[in-house]
């Protein structure tokens, strides 16, 4: 009791159905091509109207390609998924970013990029990374179809109320361990399911040195560990980041916003239904090897043997490794890397391009390697020309291509081909996902810029 | 598709997997359609593991095994891990299931399938231990799922369990009710909520 995420949801709590589920009031709502169509779809069969369009923010990033976005999509089918999102927005009367738009982007980069995500909101999307909004200090979620239907038509869903996780984290990251890293290595101590029926408030010295980047990709992480959200205790780092963006509150409204948004932490005498802490010094950089997110190793580690896994889980594990192409009990440091791939809306902002600038800096991709580098949003790639990382990156031998959710689940053109290894710095690597038969290693931006230059999986911190 | 629950009595088709993520449920570059075609979505359910990269079927995969049939599918723990994609829930609806019977969901996709008509019911491990054991020993095993009574039995060992089921989703399911009808009755309260914010 008396945690921040009691105070947040409790606030938007409309009704509480005896026995049942609570319905939730949603303060936005972000919709992208692929989740809501069939959501649109069932209004218009209930003859009904958006309830509060000037809440829902509309745009296209899974399907877009990367290259040439000012043309037609090839893909015929990509296209009309596309194009339905804009017939639809403009149907019932929601705001658009249409490709090409200097607005648009992948919708977790975009929200907070133009202070649409705020303290103290619930937010949804039908997309489970939605969590990502939660470094903003909001309760932010995935939903389903269904559940954005039901938005749509009255700003609100039914919900069980999930129970509550604080993860705190103390100490000091050591040098080439980012918040990708912390999230790998929470995912590998607390498994895929670890946090299921939770919603996680992370906390603790090393949060609160993170920056709002870092908390971005730490909280887009936290589905992975089962839990509907995760988010972080709003302070002047979220202040300073909000200020001034497109929806920000401004003037004495700003004054006042950030009055109530100091008062969104959790009470000293907060009560968790869980709480579980862990050591910055015990986090190194992280790699997965298999085929769920929680499947990682310490970079210079090695894979665990078939006798350290439960009789329940071998056969996943062997099957799991079986498509991966690598051995029980080997290390993954040396492996042969056939695609790098940064972006994706864990690690496709201003500060991932950085780190993997400072990496390949002076530096040359390898030859046998293909890289795809692509920016979470427009505004991330103008940061890009306007910071000279552009100048970096294309001496080093790289392209950037223009933005969208691209190798990170492949709608759009950029497959890794079947059997390739892809270091990636994306959120999944479960079976497929970068394409069918695709092998991914999930890493940060360091450890995939480092993969990037010598075409093997290599410890980052070697190289800065 | 919106439709009565009562008590279903049906074989089984085991899939003894763990963390079974809706991306295998419905691979991604079959989210692309924009129509809910439940037969679209339940052909292409666990696609890269049903048919082969030449577009063949796996012979070694469970739906194609003509042991198995029935509208329940048994799972291993954490069942729809990772994506939010509701074309999961539809695809197991399209192709025929009404139960999917483990030890653990994931919670999005639990909601998913509810709001599509499809039971997800937790059991214990030992319970879903015993039971794989039952359908490998036996495919024509049947299992009743009581959902007034929130029971289910393995008929092969007679065991049975009560499982979870809110008093309001209960409801729903009984009557054919979904959430949205729910929302739509209570505008009122929703203004009133905004007024006194």
């Amino acid at each position: 009791m008396n945690t921040l995420f009691d105070k947040i949801w409790d606030s938007h709590v409309v009704n509480s159905i005896e026995e049942g589920p609570q319905q939730l009031y949603i303060d936005r709502l972000y919709c992208h091509e692929v989740t809501s169509p069939q959501a649109f779809e069932g209004l218009r069969q209930r003859g009904i109207k958006c309830f509060r369009p000037e809440q829902i923010f509309c745009m296209p990033d899974h399907n877009t390609p990367t290259h040439d976005q000012d043309k037609e999509i090839e893909n015929e089918i990509s296209r009309k998924q596309v194009e339905t999102l804009k017939k639809n927005a403009e149907q019932f009367g929601l705001t658009h970013y249409g490709m090409m738009s200097p607005d648009n982007g992948i919708i977790h980069v975009v929200g907070p990029e133009k202070g649409l995500s705020l303290p103290g909101m619930t937010i949804v999307c039908g997309d489970s990374h939605t969590s990502t909004h939660g470094a903003m200090g909001a309760v932010a979620f995935g939903i389903g179809t269904s559940e954005v239907e039901m938005v749509l038509a009255s700003q609100c869903i039914l919900q069980q109320k999930p129970k509550s996780m604080r993860i705190s984290i103390e100490g000091q990251l050591g040098k080439g361990v980012t918040a990708k890293d912390v999230a790998l290595y929470l995912m590998q101590q607390m498994t895929t399911s670890g946090a299921t029926g939770y919603f996680i408030e992370y906390s603790g010295s090393v949060i609160r040195d993170m920056s709002m980047e870092g908390r971005l990709t730490l909280c887009n992480l936290s589905i992975e560990m089962g839990a509907r959200g995760g988010f972080i205790a709003p302070d002047e780092k979220t202040f300073e980041y909000v200020k001034g963006r497109e929806y920000a509150p401004a003037g004495e409204d700003w004054d006042k916003a950030v009055e109530y948004w100091k008062t969104l932490r959790s009470g000293d005498d907060a009560v968790f239904d869980k709480e579980i802490s862990f050591k910055a010094e015990d986090i190194a950089p992280m790699i997965t090897y298999g085929t769920n997110p929680g499947m990682g190793t310490a970079i210079a580690g090695t894979i665990p043997a078939e006798s350290e896994i439960s009789e329940e889980g071998l056969e996943s594990f062997r099957t799991s490794l079986d498509y991966m192409g690598l051995a029980p009990g080997a290390g993954v440091l040396g492996k042969k890397v056939d695609y790098v791939f940064l972006g994706a809306c864990t690690n496709g902002r201003i500060e991932d391009f950085r780190a993997f600038a400072s990496i390949v800096k002076g530096r040359k991709k390898n030859p046998d390697v293909v890289a795809w580098l692509v920016p979470g949003s427009w505004a991330v790639s103008k940061q890009i020309t306007e910071e000279g990382l552009d100048k970096v990156l294309v001496e080093a031998g790289f392209e950037i291509r223009q933005p969208g959710c691209s190798a990170c689940l492949a709608m759009n053109d950029d497959k890794i081909p079947a059997g390739k290894y892809s270091v990636s710095t994306s959120n999944r690597n479960f079976q497929g996902r970068q394409g069918p038969g695709s092998r991914t290693l999930l890493a940060s931006p360091l450890t995939a810029a480092a993969a990037a230059v010598t075409g093997v999986v290599t410890d980052p911190r070697t190289l800065l | 598709m919106k439709q009565k629950f009562d008590i279903i009595e049906s074989r089984c088709v085991p899939l003894p997997l763990e963390n079974v993520d809706t991306d295998q449920i419905i691979p991604a570059r079959f989210l692309k359609a924009t129509s809910r075609d439940e037969k679209f979505f339940g052909d292409n359910l666990f696609r890269d593991w049903r048919y082969n990269p030449d577009g063949s079927l796996n012979d070694k995969f469970v739906l194609n095994d003509p042991r198995y049939s029935g509208e329940i599918l048994v799972a291993g723990k954490n069942f729809g891990s990772g994506s939010s994609r509701e074309h999961a829930a539809w695809a197991i609806a399209g192709y025929g299931f009404r139960v999917v019977i483990s030890s653990f969901f994931a919670d999005i996709h639990k909601n998913n399938e509810l709001n599509n008509f499809v039971l997800p019911v937790t059991v214990s491990e030992e319970f879903l231990a015993e039971l794989f054991d039952s359908i490998s020993k036996d495919p024509a095993t049947l299992v009743k799922v009581d959902v007034p009574a929130q029971t289910v039995t393995n008929e092969a060992t007679g065991r049975s369990e009560k499982f979870e089921l809110n008093a309001y989703k209960k409801y729903c399911l009984l009557n054919a009710l979904d959430d949205i009808d729910y929302l739509l009755q209570h505008k009122e309260d929703i203004v009133r909520f905004e007024e006194s914010r």
